[in-house]
């Protein structure tokens, strides 16, 4: 308002008529709609923002970030909402973009007036807009794996409460794959934050278990093209450890079986590099017999739990994680289920201080920061976990799977002990 | 890996990239010379090509060199005939003014990609070889259709300089290209050249995206690199001459793959970039541009 007024200063209008405008917008603001809605707020939905990767590299991703929370919010409200309050998903396209994603953040809180902000996932976005959501002083839980939140570089209002982040998942790994695989691991990741993860966090892990990295090869995440980077792995590599994301995962994995032929090293991947990819893509066939980790099994297992059967189900996945209504249509698994725990930890957090409106924000975080056991069940379907209050973040178990005739079966499950980390920050202590 | 070998990979890689970037920058080049337009909706033509390849390949199941087939004769085909109604309805009713026809370019990209995106998807899909076939060299294997790529890219070539140098539609294109009120003097139909050519690039870079998605994938952002990298190359090369972009085409995709190998791919692009510098400054005109009256 009041710059609109100063700029209608300097244009040269008249001091009445900006006088007028201030005057306008005063009686705006204090008008009747606005007294009423303060009034009736506690019958009103709560307004959740979902910052989604409509388009953009993270799109297929923003897909089944999206289906993943309608399922999850209809079965909420289903169940009475949040504090006897239906609970609206209000949905805003970053573009898969830093800079987007900060605007989208000040958009969701100036103009839709939402109570938190949730479902990032591309760690450059979070990290461009968790700033934003601080200084706005709004709940910001992402689902995006990255370890910038338990980092503790980020704000009190981040919070990683639904998927386990990078630094975890490399420590968890890393003892299944220097007793299975080998022992001399190459590298081979995105060069940028996500990557960089990876990158910091695999070599200690893997030291410790007495093996060693023998080159790690950074991958600018525009590039298309890979063989060129392939003869940088080293002869007497054992492991190619493979992290990529972003639309060039095929032609990285076709290229590889080009180069190697059948007798290169073992390859472990993460599952990034194929979310909603079909594993029976012409030149995959080269992945037959390696391994990837998943956050949550991809294929329907032998095993699985009913609870992991009715998230299935009422997300609309078939026995190989596509849609039920499109075989073709591959689901981001190993990643999506972290949308729906997170708001079911939402859920109980606003449960548990009473949440009213963003006057209880603070309050909102504190109750997630109190949390620590999350028993596996409908609302935690891809396993128990344990939260870390202090750096925000979650614990839980990892799967490692084999290809077998084109569909990854699980082999390996990690303990939660697996990952977990000395905290190296405290966001409890941070002012709000 | 010896030094050898890893220089041997180094510039195969180089190749395939030259061959494809050549193609799509005749196709850009052609446009910039003949109609003085800046198509900045080049690069989307190239998606629209591979898009609709995978779109082929997926209409036949069996033999996948039966969809590559009917990809590499439709693609082509079904992107002209998009390019020639974009003249028909956007260009020539701008009469091809330049600052805006870039405009309208800038649109046509957006709505060709969103269109993409909305009907074709935000995923990168493959379309499969129409051969497998894998050499195995003594150091590394290689795939076999790259150098099919680089053998049918040269072929392509070949057929645009003989259309240009030896035929009358090339001859027409190029007296238009020359000077555009005398042949209109001669009684050339100035605007059904302009048309034709606009379709005709939008036609190569169809092509070279054909070419290249059983490598690549098709992808609805997949334009944008293949546009700053026919920029750079129709820079260097000099507009509207097709010797000119080849040769810059060699130079920079065959640059890109040698230093990104040896140091990094940051720095081969730094080094392009570098390079379309030095020649604004010193060469405005381009390496091997036909002539001054050509800018005019």
């Amino acid at each position: 308002m009041n710059r609109i007024n100063n700029q209608a200063v300097g244009n040269g209008l008249t001091r009445r008529s900006v006088l007028k405008g201030a005057g306008a917008g005063a009686a705006l603001l204090s008008a009747p709609g606005f007294v009423r809605y303060a009034q009736a707020q506690s019958s009103e939905p709560i307004r959740i923002g979902f910052q989604c990767h409509r388009t953009g590299i993270g799109a297929p991703y923003g897909r089944w970030y999206d289906r993943v929370t309608t399922a999850a919010v209809e079965l909420i409200n289903e169940a009475g909402g949040i504090n006897g309050r239906p609970v609206e998903i209000i949905i805003e396209d970053d573009g898969t973009d830093a800079a987007r994603g900060s605007e989208v953040v000040e958009k969701f809180v100036r103009q839709h007036k939402v109570d938190l902000i949730y479902g990032t996932l591309f760690s450059h976005v979070v990290v461009g807009s968790a700033p934003t959501a601080g200084e706005l002083k709004v709940p910001y839980y992402v689902v995006s794996e990255g370890y910038h939140v338990a980092s503790g570089k980020l704000n009190r209002y981040c919070v990683q409460p639904g998927i386990t982040d990078v630094k975890a998942q490399v420590r968890s790994v890393a003892p299944w794959i220097a007793s299975n695989l080998g022992k001399k691991v190459t590298l081979v990741y995105p060069d940028y934050a996500f990557g960089h993860d990876h990158r910091d966090y695999f070599r200690p892990a893997i030291e410790a278990q007495g093996g060693e990295v023998v080159a790690m090869i950074p991958i600018p995440p525009t590039e298309t093209s890979f063989t060129r980077y392939l003869p940088q792995i080293p002869r007497n590599t054992d492991v190619i450890y493979h992290v990529m994301v972003g639309p060039a995962v095929l032609t990285f994995v076709k290229e590889l079986g080009e180069f190697f032929g059948r007798g290169g090293p073992q390859l472990f991947g993460f599952i990034d590099s194929l979310e909603a990819v079909d594993l029976r893509s012409p030149g995959l066939e080269f992945l037959e017999g390696s391994h990837f980790w998943e956050g949550m099994p991809r294929y329907a297992q032998a095993d699985m739990p009913d609870y992991e059967k009715f998230y299935r189900d009422a997300v609309g996945l078939d026995e190989n994680g596509a849609s039920v209504n499109d075989p073709r249509d591959i689901s981001t698994a190993g990643h999506m289920f972290g949308c729906w725990e997170t708001l079911y930890i939402i859920k109980q957090a606003m449960e548990a201080c009473g949440y009213r409106g963003p006057q209880d924000r603070e309050a909102m975080i504190e109750a997630t920061e109190a949390i620590t056991e999350i028993p596996a069940g409908t609302e935690h379907p891809q396993g128990r976990k344990i939260f870390d209050g202090r750096i925000h973040q979650v614990f839980g178990e990892q799967n490692i799977s084999r290809v077998k005739d084109g569909r990854l079966e699980v082999v390996h499950r990690t303990s939660i002990d697996d990952g977990r980390y000395e905290p190296e920050a405290d966001y409890t202590t941070m002012s709000f | 890996m010896g030094f050898g070998p890893y220089f041997l990979l180094a510039t195969l890689e180089g190749l395939v990239s030259a061959a494809v970037l050549a193609l799509t920058a005749v196709g850009l080049s052609l446009v910039f010379g003949v109609m003085r337009v800046v198509n900045v909706a080049h690069g989307e033509f190239f998606m629209m090509g591979a898009v609709l390849a995978w779109w082929c390949a997926s209409l036949v199941s069996g033999n996948p060199a039966l969809g590559f087939l009917i990809a590499i004769l439709l693609s082509p085909l079904i992107v002209a005939g998009v390019a020639l109604a974009a003249d028909r309805l956007v260009l020539k009713r701008l009469h091809y003014e330049p600052e805006a026809t870039i405009v309208a370019t800038i649109g046509l990209l957006y709505i060709i990609q969103q269109l993409a995106l909305t009907f074709y998807g935000a995923e990168a899909r493959p379309v499969q070889a129409p051969f497998d076939w894998r050499i195995q060299l003594p150091w590394f294997g290689y795939s076999g259709y790259k150098f099919f790529v680089i053998a049918a890219a040269s072929a392509i070539l070949l057929a645009v300089w003989f259309l240009l140098r030896r035929t009358n539609i090339g001859l027409i294109m190029r007296a238009t290209q020359i000077d555009r009120e005398m042949a209109q003097a001669f009684a050339i139909p100035v605007d059904r050249v302009y048309a034709g050519v606009f379709a005709f690039g939008a036609a190569l870079a169809a092509l070279a995206a054909v070419l290249i998605v059983p490598i690549k994938q098709a992808h609805y952002l997949m334009g944008q690199d293949p546009l700053l990298l026919s920029f750079i190359v129709v820079i260097i090369g000099g507009l509207g001459s097709l010797r000119g972009t080849v040769v810059a085409a060699l130079l920079i995709g065959l640059s890109d793959g040698i230093i990104s190998m040896f140091f990094s791919p940051t720095l081969a692009k730094m080094l392009a970039t570098l390079l379309v510098a030095l020649v604004l400054v010193f060469r405005p005109q381009g390496l091997f541009s036909p002539g001054g009256r050509l800018v005019r």
